[in-house]
């Protein structure tokens, strides 16, 4: 058989790869590998109350992605870019980080905005193309959504290396010290930018965390156009330890992320972390995946769903209720009610305000435009002719 | 791999800090980078959250020498030696910004800024803006810019106008040492991303420096003892550097940037406006200084900001003179030369007596050095620009 270059996987993901951690199988049923023994010790103290925890945000995490979907649908929003499959990578590496710590997401990271703190619907001024950001990042140590590709993964190392500065690694005071998470996809590990982010924080040792979600897909282009080899073989290159993770296991990549970031806090310098995982939903609502990809592939994937996979482990460790389901539903509806209304109630910004923030100081050929224009708008309002 | 910035020693410690204030100008004479590395001194000694970062600009001081000796003095953690990545510098830069410091950026020739060139204008240019002005990025990029050197190839270009297109950038040019020494630490203290084009054919001229002026220097005006500026009347350039603004690191700095913000006549004259910056201000000069001698009055304007553009003093000026020449190195297609026109011919129509001429590089890659001299902007070919403006 000749075999065929960038032929995608189908059937077997690479989750099904030897060494990838994973303490949670599809199936709900904890796993016994005792070569992740270290990382079973530190998902053993999530207790029920703390696994339903994250099994409600993966819950409100889908719900707010398909409401969001809907309303692109429906005209409300100019695009949206989901999260939904991947909700597992998001939510256990999100709840990994301290609130101090600072994570620089790409554009689909609504899970991790979750876990900041952020009010989900205040991502969708950015989807409904009424501003480009929507939330000030250090209320939530959450940058901005970033959309060229993989640069941000620098600004987290530069910032990690600001935090160097500060004195804020390796003080010994598990309180005071902070790392920073950056996450890209796998389209992004070709980027150059990527790569200098590598080598950047390698030789500094910087206390940064880079979280690849990879999702077998940049937009219509596999995996295995991108690298030959895993993501995470290409860490060690650089000087910084990679693991690889199934991204659809909750716990497993809490755990991965946690030791991650104690590593970078007390000064053990980056990681590199390859959550395998899938985007069940489009690149974008601008976006047609029967294009590219199989029906059986998306079967492969949904039946390995992050959010069922929790259910049936919940439910096989009597951590589950019927009660505590119910009431994880009625937030996720009120949250959808409360999304509709937000984005229904968001209007059109005063074209004036294009002119504002450019510059921090005042900058004479901004400010002319600005005043020309707003001359040029009052001729109309004043019903005067040009 | 450890390394000094994974210490936790106290930024700062055992810096040296500025003197106090003088109450005498301190003049003196100093070449051109060392004019430079003085205002960074002044800026690394008086604000513990400046930094400087480039390639080979730590132990070598710089393959011009214009951070000579700073490593030595302020340490590893504030003056790096960065790998050799152009937009790995000014990627990290931005993030280390968003800590709260003033990264100064040294990128070692103007033909390797390309590779940052997203980041400068994807990144650095929009986060003021996309933050809706809750995130400020204080960095300065310095760039050696130019020809006339003899070098090979990408180390002679004029690449300013790629980033006087974009909005969310200042960029500048300072022509003399005196502006050098004040124009840096401006651009330090800048809340806005400055990119400071340095004319590298000019490094080793000499001039008179106040080395208390400058918002790092010592005093709050940043007056260089230059011709009086015309930039007053009826600028529109009046940003200043005073508050915060949501700065995200520094002290809060009392100047009004007029360097930084302003033209500034260097020579006056009734005949014609001749408008340069960087390094053709000295060719404009001569040129004046040659027509002159033939009874031709020309008054020669450095613009020092290219963005923004200080089209006031240049149109006041064209209103006395009604006629106008460009000069730059820069390809004069789509250039600042024809920015300056179209204002000039906009603003001035009625008192023009001629086009206004543009004198600037061909529409060709940076040729060959033995070549150079032909591409540049000479003494003659500005002379012939002056000769067709004043046929008319």
């Amino acid at each position: 058989m000749t075999e065929t270059i960038n032929q995608p996987a189908v059937v077997r993901g690479a989750d099904q790869d030897p060494g990838v951690v994973r303490l949670v199988d599809p199936e709900g049923r904890r796993t016994a590998d005792p070569a992740w023994d270290g990382y079973r010790e530190r998902v053993a103290r999530l207790d029920g109350a703390a696994l339903r925890g994250l099994y409600r945000d993966m819950v409100i995490t889908r719900r707010f992605d398909d409401e969001a979907t809907s309303l692109q649908r429906q005209g409300e929003l100019a695009l949206f870019a989901q999260a939904k499959g991947q909700e597992a990578a998001q939510i256990g590496s999100g709840r990994a980080l301290a609130p101090r710590d600072f994570a620089f997401p790409s554009y689909r990271e609504h899970g991790v905005a979750l876990t900041r703190g952020l009010d989900l619907p205040e991502i969708l001024h950015l989807f409904r193309a009424q501003e480009h950001g929507g939330w000030d990042p250090n209320e939530f140590n959450f940058h901005l959504y970033t959309l060229v590709i993989g640069s941000h993964a620098l600004h987290a190392t530069g910032y990690a290396m600001g935090v160097q500065r500060d004195g804020l690694v390796g003080t010994g005071d598990a309180d005071k010290d902070m790392a920073v998470v950056a996450y890209f996809g796998d389209g992004a590990t070709s980027q150059g930018d990527v790569s200098e982010a590598l080598g950047f924080a390698a030789v500094n040792n910087a206390p940064v965390v880079f979280f690849c979600q990879n999702n077998q897909w940049a937009i219509s282009v596999p995996t295995s156009t991108q690298s030959r080899v895993p993501i995470a073989d290409r860490g060690p290159g650089f000087g910084v330890p990679s693991v690889r993770v199934d991204g659809n296991d909750v716990l497993a990549c809490y755990a991965v992320t946690a030791e991650a970031l104690e590593r970078a806090r007390g000064g053990g310098g980056p990681t590199l972390i390859e959550a395998i995982t899938f985007r069940t939903g489009a690149h974008t609502t601008s976006d047609d995946p029967t294009r590219y990809r199989t029906r059986e592939e998306e079967e492969y994937w949904e039946a390995r769903d992050p959010i069922a996979r929790l259910e049936a482990l919940l439910r096989a460790e009597g951590g589950w209720d019927d009660a505590f389901a119910s009431e994880v539903q009625a937030e996720a509806e009120a949250l959808g009610v409360r999304v509709r209304d937000f984005v229904r109630g968001l209007r059109k910004p005063d074209p004036l305000t294009m002119f504002d923030h450019v510059y921090a100081t005042e900058h004479a050929i901004n400010a002319a435009e600005r005043q020309w224009f707003s001359d040029y708008q009052a001729s109309f309002e004043s019903g005067e002719q040009r | 791999m450890s390394t000094t910035t994974s210490t936790a020693a106290p930024v700062g410690a055992g810096i040296p800090r500025a003197e106090a204030p003088a109450t005498v100008p301190a003049t003196t004479r100093l070449p051109f980078a060392k004019a430079i590395n003085a205002g960074l001194r002044a800026a690394l000694a008086a604000e513990p959250k400046v930094l400087l970062m480039g390639e080979d600009i730590g132990r070598l001081g710089g393959v011009f020498r214009v951070t000579d000796g700073l490593q030595a003095d302020f340490g590893t953690t504030r003056v790096v030696d960065s790998p050799l990545a152009e937009s790995g510098i000014v990627g990290t830069a931005i993030g280390l910004a968003m800590r709260g410091y003033r990264p100064v950026c040294e990128i070692q020739f103007d033909g390797f800024i390309f590779p940052a060139f997203d980041q400068i204008t994807t990144q650095l240019a929009k986060m003021h803006y996309r933050s809706a002005g809750r995130l400020t990025l204080p960095v300065v990029i310095r760039v050696p810019f130019g020809g006339g050197i003899g070098a090979v190839e990408h180390h002679s270009e004029s690449p300013e106008a790629l980033f006087a297109h974009t909005a969310g950038l200042r960029v500048v040019s300072p022509s003399s040492p005196a502006d050098a020494y004040v124009m840096i630490q401006e651009a330090i203290a800048s809340p806005d991303p400055v990119l400071f084009f340095e004319p590298k054919s000019r490094y080793w001229e000499k001039g008179e420096v106040d080395t208390t002026a400058g918002p790092y220097g010592g005093v709050s005006t940043s007056s260089t003892g230059e011709a009086g500026s015309t930039g007053e009347a009826g600028s529109t350039g009046d940003g200043g550097l005073t508050g915060d603004a949501g700065s995200t690191g520094g002290r809060p700095v009392e100047t009004d940037a007029a360097t930084l913000n302003r033209a500034v006549v260097v020579r006056p004259g009734t005949d014609l406006t001749l408008v340069a910056y960087g390094p053709t201000v000295a060719t404009a000069l001569k040129v004046a200084a040659t027509a002159a001698a033939e009874g031709t009055s020309i008054e020669v304007i450095d613009l020092r900001a290219i963005s923004p553009l200080d089209s006031a003093t240049v149109v006041a000026s064209v209103q006395r003179t009604g006629r106008c020449v460009v000069v730059h190195e820069a390809p004069a297609l789509y250039g600042v030369g024809a920015e300056i026109a179209a204002r000039v011919t906009e603003q001035c129509f009625y008192r023009l007596e001629a086009p206004v001429q543009r004198v600037g590089g061909f529409h060709t890659p940076y040729p060959p050095a033995q070549l150079e001299h032909d591409y540049l902007p000479s003494l003659d070919r500005v002379l012939d620009a002056v000769d067709r403006a004043l046929s008319f």
